[in-house]
This record gives structure tokens, sequence and C-alpha cells, in this order.
């Protein structure tokens, strides 16, 4: 588990210190993954999920309206249906009751082949019947005994005063039997009138919703307009029921409207008022049956979603995390280079220190070993020995040049033992005048001038010697190198700022061209040739802004050069060490 | 035999030309490149034993000055530097050899009695 989790996390996740063994900001490189991270994840999952989105929103609406077009184009069929149902019935009606031999006298036979023809011709008739103006039935055929039936108090009766022509809305009646009627009244020439009543049985409403086919979780029925029903609906009651829902609102079209029941179930109510009678038909469909594709739909693309979301946010993981391990793994070789580089400075350091340390002592060796030999060629060479005050002299010599070769060890020694990094009291009065020790004898054989001045109560710095030694051998080398024999090299040392020291190196070279001053400080960058790295100064100014001070440089062509380096009192950042043993 | 030894540090080149007068051999020192140039200016030497740093005028220019008078003056050089590229330097500008301080006494005075051979 941890092995696979060592493989995710990202190298520069759990990189801490650098090659240089300094505090690395690793931050950094969590903030670049971060912003990557971020940055590509936007830019392409954005515009794919308002994509997914939009799309899904438009073929929502789209299949939506398909969905509702069958339900609207059922209701106008069918309302088309009970129209004609009820319009061929009412004209079957307003046909016979023009017959003039048809009145409230009409015999019993022939009402009753009225009705036969009536019931082979159009169906759904129940019975027949005449009523007289003042509401008493005078013939009657049909299964039940109502001949003789008073309906001067029934609503359907005073309706068809007024109107002529009626359709009642389904009722029990004195049968028992949910039905509804058709009257007709016509108008004799005595100003009397008679009605001819025909009751149709509702079971033909029941037989054409049966025949839609509906859904098993969709309903479809007739209400009037008060919410009574007129055929039983599947799940809001029986015939003659008052059905919960609200009644819609009148229309002559065919309308759709979305509801929701008492538990929130959604549906759609697709609904006709059949014109000339009270009857509304009505088709419910829930709509979680009906939109089983939309949300088929968005299941797919949600799922498509998922998975690009997920495939997108696991390749620029990847991509950034790739990235940025490239950067950090860069960058760590880069680190490692410039420390190789300046080890290799620093070697080059030694090395041009080595030589000038064995010429220095080579020297006082020389004169001991002459010395040393004289002595030994008087005793073996001559037969008499030279007088005393000689060979004192000689042994003085040996004595005065081993004495040289210790001064000269321990300014090495001095040199030698600042390797780690650390901050020490540094009096830099004193440690140029160490640092010039081991240019002396070269500005002597090339008659080069070193003035110091040192500012008097110069402040005591705190910094890296060893670094600091670095510094200004290779500047104070550039020095050397840059002013022909006999030249002059001022070095001067004072209080810049309360917090800071000014170190300015002076020569009276050849100066540096325009065109070159602002590459000084660039990595290998030499106007040397073969003779230089082009690393010298680049590595010191790094060195420098380590130490927590800058570094700048004047120059004119054939004036000379002037280098500052500026230091901070304390160095920032590094342990104190007081003495160095 | 006469040698002319040359060397800035003083104490070293008058014991060596005390030693080497000790064995039998006609050796002045002075301690600076012009002293020498006229000191072979006014004598005759056969071996000329200088050492390469010195200030204002070094071994090689030394050799130079002199030989502009006499081609045929033998040098020696000296070095405290002890580099290999400084024996190489001084062969190709035309020294006998180059010797490494401090000086064993015998190898001097071999290399000096072969350089005056020749």
């Amino acid at each position: 588990m941890l092995t696979i989790w060592s493989k995710i996390v990202p190298k520069f996740w759990r990189a801490q210190v650098d090659l240089s063994g300094e505090q690395q900001d690793v931050s950094y490189y969590s903030r670049i993954w971060k912003i990557a991270v971020v940055g590509i994840a936007t830019v392409s999952l954005v515009p794919l999920i308002a994509m997914t989105l939009m799309n899904m929103k438009q073929y929502g609406s789209a299949l939506k309206t398909e969905i509702i077009f069958p339900v609207s184009r059922l209701v106008s069929n069918t309302k088309r249906t009970i129209t004609d149902f009820l319009t061929e019935r009412r004209a079957a009606l307003t046909y016979i009751v023009q017959d003039p031999t048809l009145d409230a006298t009409c015999a019993q036979p022939c009402l009753s082949t009225i009705l036969k023809r009536l019931k082979s011709s159009h169906g759904g008739f129940v019975d027949l019947g005449i009523i007289d103006s003042l509401g008493l039935q005078r013939a009657y055929v049909g299964p039940y005994d109502l001949k003789g039936k008073d309906y001067s108090e029934q609503d359907w009766f005073k309706e068809v005063l007024v109107k002529g022509v009626y359709v009642s809305d389904a009722f029990a009646g004195y049968r028992k039997i949910p039905h509804f009627v058709i009257a007709v009244k016509q108008e004799l020439d005595n100003g009397d009138f008679y009605i001819l009543r025909a009751t149709i049985d509702t079971n033909k409403f029941n037989d054409l919703i049966v025949s839609l086919g509906l859904r098993p979780s969709s309903d479809a029925f007739l209400i009037n307009q008060r919410g009574i029903l007129q055929t039983p609906s599947r799940f809001h009651g029986g015939v003659l029921e008052k059905i919960e829902l609200s009644i819609p609102h009148a229309s002559t079209r065919t309308e759709i409207q979305e509801i929701s029941d008492e538990e929130g179930r959604r549906s759609i109510m697709g609904y006709a008022y059949i014109e000339g009678s009270p009857f509304i038909f009505v088709v419910l469909q829930q709509e979680k049956e009906l939109m089983k594709s939309v949300d088929k739909l968005r299941r797919i693309l949600s799922l498509f979603l998922g998975i690009s979301v997920t495939l997108i946010l696991i390749v620029v993981f990847a991509a950034a995390t790739h990235l940025v391990n490239r950067i950090y793994e860069a960058d760590m070789k880069r680190t490692s280079a410039l420390h190789t580089i300046e080890h290799t400075n620093k070697m080059a350091s030694t090395g041009r220190l080595a030589a000038g340390v064995a010429h220095e002592i080579n020297n006082p060796l020389a004169i001991i070993n002459e010395k040393a030999g004289l002595l030994k060629d008087f005793l073996s060479l001559s037969e008499e020995l030279p007088p005393r005050d000689k060979l004192v002299g000689l042994v003085d010599s040996i004595l005065y040049s081993v004495e040289r070769c210790g001064v000269i060890t321990h300014r090495l020694l001095g040199f030698a033992r600042h390797i780690d990094v650390r901050s020490e009291p540094i009096d830099l009065g004193n440690f140029l005048q160490e640092v010039l020790g081991f240019l002396g004898k070269e500005a002597q054989y090339r008659n080069i001038t070193v003035n110091m001045n040192v500012a008097d109560q110069l402040p005591v710095i705190e910094s890296d010697r060893g670094r600091l030694q670095q510094v200004f051998l290779n500047v104070i080398n550039n020095a050397f190198a840059a002013v022909q024999d006999g030249g002059r090299i001022d070095i001067s040392a004072k209080p810049s700022t309360p917090d800071r020291v000014a170190v300015t190196i002076t020569d009276d070279g050849c100066g540096i061209p325009p065109e070159n001053l602002r590459a000084v400080f660039e990595p290998f960058f030499s106007t040397k040739g073969d003779k230089g790295t082009g690393l010298g100064l680049s590595i010191t100014y790094g060195l420098v802004q380590k130490l927590g001070g800058e570094i700048s440089v004047e120059s004119g062509v054939n004036k000379g050069t002037s280098f500052t380096i500026t230091l901070p009192l304390k160095q920032p950042g590094v342990p104190h060490e007081s003495i160095v043993s | 035999m006469r040698v002319l030894l040359v060397d800035d540090e003083e104490e070293f080149i008058t014991a060596l030309a005390e030693r080497l007068v000790l064995r039998g051999i006609d050796a002045d020192c002075v301690t600076n490149g012009m002293d020498a140039v006229h000191f072979a200016q006014s004598r005759k030497y056969d071996v000329v034993v200088v050492d390469i740093k010195m200030p204002k005028i070094c071994g090689l220019d030394v050799m130079k000055s002199i030989r502009e008078k006499d081609a045929n003056a033998k040098f020696i050089f000296m070095t405290g530097h002890g580099s290999e590229d400084n024996v190489r330097a001084c062969r190709e500008a035309g020294a006998w050899d180059c010797l490494f301080k401090p000086v064993n006494i015998d190898v001097l005075i071999e290399k000096v009695l072969q350089a005056a051979k020749t």
C-alpha cells in the first residue's frame, strides 16, 4: 500500500532538502501543480459540463414535446369520437321527433319499433319515452316500468324546456344505474309541445375508453363540469363519485397541463370539453412513466459526463504531475550542476591558493636547505670551522625561515578550516589583509600597488568566512588580472547604511566595455578566452546573494573597474557560531 | 668554470654561492635581474642559475637580455612553484633545465657541469 502511495505521490511532494543541503521551498512546486491542475481542469471541464447540461436540457424539452404530443392527439381523437357519438344520437332523435305522426299519443308499438331501429343503427340506446308538457311520461319503451313517471321536477326536464335539445350528465335516476339522457323538445302547432327522451348507457363510453388501450399507469375518464365522474376511473373513484382533482378550466381546444397529486407525483393531464354536453374528457398519464426515455437519456448523459470528467481529471492530474516533476527534476539538475560548478570554482581557487602557498613555502625551505647544507659543508668539507658569529648567523637564518613557513601554514589553516556554512564575527580589515597575504608576492613581483583603506571603527560583521574568502579572492584575482604590471588596486571598506558595510575594489586596468558590463555576472561569460571559465563572477554573485549582500560593478574602458560588495552586519537565516577553533 | 646565481632571496642565494665555492666552483651571486645582466656583461659565465619569479625582471627576461650579448650562455632555472608546466616552458624558452626549490646541491652541480660541457 505504501509502495503504491509512494509511486502516486509526485517526487516534488516528498522533497525536503536540496543537494546543497539547504532547505528547499517545495511549496513552489505544489503551487505550480495546483495552478496547472485547476487551470487545465477548468479549461477542459467547464465547456464539457456546460455542453452536456445544455444538451440534456434541449434533448429533454424536445423529448418532452414528443412525449406530450401523443397524449394531446389521444385526447383530441377521443373528444372527436365522443362528440360524433353524441351528435349522431342527437341528430337521430331530432329527426325522429320531427315526424308528424309521433306525438304524445303515439302508440307503444310505434315507439318500440323506433327504439329497435335506433338500437340496430346507432347502438347505446336503452329506452325511449315521450313526455308531455306537464312532465308526465306518456309513452315508454324499455326495460323498466317508467310509464306515467313525473319528470316535471327533474333538472333535465327544466333544461330541455329552455334549450330545446339537452344532453344530461350521468345520473342513477329511478333505475339506480348510471346513464345519461338526450332529450329533444318538439313544438306543436297548437302551442303545446312534447319531449322525446332517450336514455343512453354510459357503458358505451366505458367501452370507448377501454378501447384506447392505455398503459396500466395511465387513466382516462369523463367528468362533468362539477367534477363528478361519468365513467369509472382507475385511480380516482367509481362512476358518480367526485374526483379530488381540481376541475380544469374551460377551453374549446384540447389542453395539456402538468399537475401534482398530494404525494407529489407529477402527471401530465390532457383534457377537452365535449361541445354540446356537460362532459369533459380527461387523460392522466404519470410523468415518471412518460419521462422514462428522458430519464434514460439523462442517465446516459450523466454517465458519459461522469466518465469523461474522471478521465479528464486523471489525464490532468497525470499531466500536471509529470510536468511539475520534470520542472522539479530540471531544477534539481540545475542546482546540482551549479553546485558542481561552484565546487569546481572553489577547487580552482584552492588550486591557485595551493600554487601560491607552495611558492611561499618553498622559498624559506630553500633557504633552510642551503643554510643547513652550508653548515654541513663547513663540518665535512672545511678543515677549519668558520667564526662562531657566522655559524650563529646560519642557524638564525634557518630559524627565521622556519618561522616564515609557520606563518604561511597558519594562514593556510585559517583558510582551509572554513568549509561549512556558518556565521562568525569577522573584522573586515584583518580579513582583507589575510586575503591579500596570498596575493602579496604577486603584487611584489608585478610591482602592483595595493592600497587598503578601512574606515575607523568599521563594525564587525557576522558572515560565512569561507564563502567571503572565495568572494574576495575571486574579485581581487580579477583585479590582478585586469591591471598591467606596475598598476594599482585600491581596496576600501566603510559602512554604507547603519546595518550594512561596503567593500570596494577598484583597479586601474583595462576596464570593461559597456556592452560586456551587463553580462559580467552571467554564467559562462568570459573575455579571457581559454584562460577563464566564465564562472568566477557568476559564482561570486551567487555567493554574495547567499550571504545576504549585493554586488555591483562600474567600469570605464582604459579607466579601470570598481566592484562594490555590500554585506549585511548579520547574515540572515544562518545559525550563529561565535568561535571557530 | 664560472657560475652566476640569481635569486631575490638573498639568504638563499648567498648560501648557495658559498656552498658552490666550497666545492671549487667559481660562483657569483646577485639578488635581481638588472644586476645579473650587468654581471654577465662584465664577465663571461659558463652557466647562469636563475630564479624564474623575481620582482621587476623575471628569470626568462634575464635569459633574453644576457643571450643578446652571449648567445651560448647556458641557463638553469629554479622555481618554487614546482610545476611540470614550468619545466616545459623553460625548456621551450631555451633553458638547459629547471630545478625545483629547495635544490639538492649535488643535483645542481651535476646539471651545471653537464650544461658547461655542452
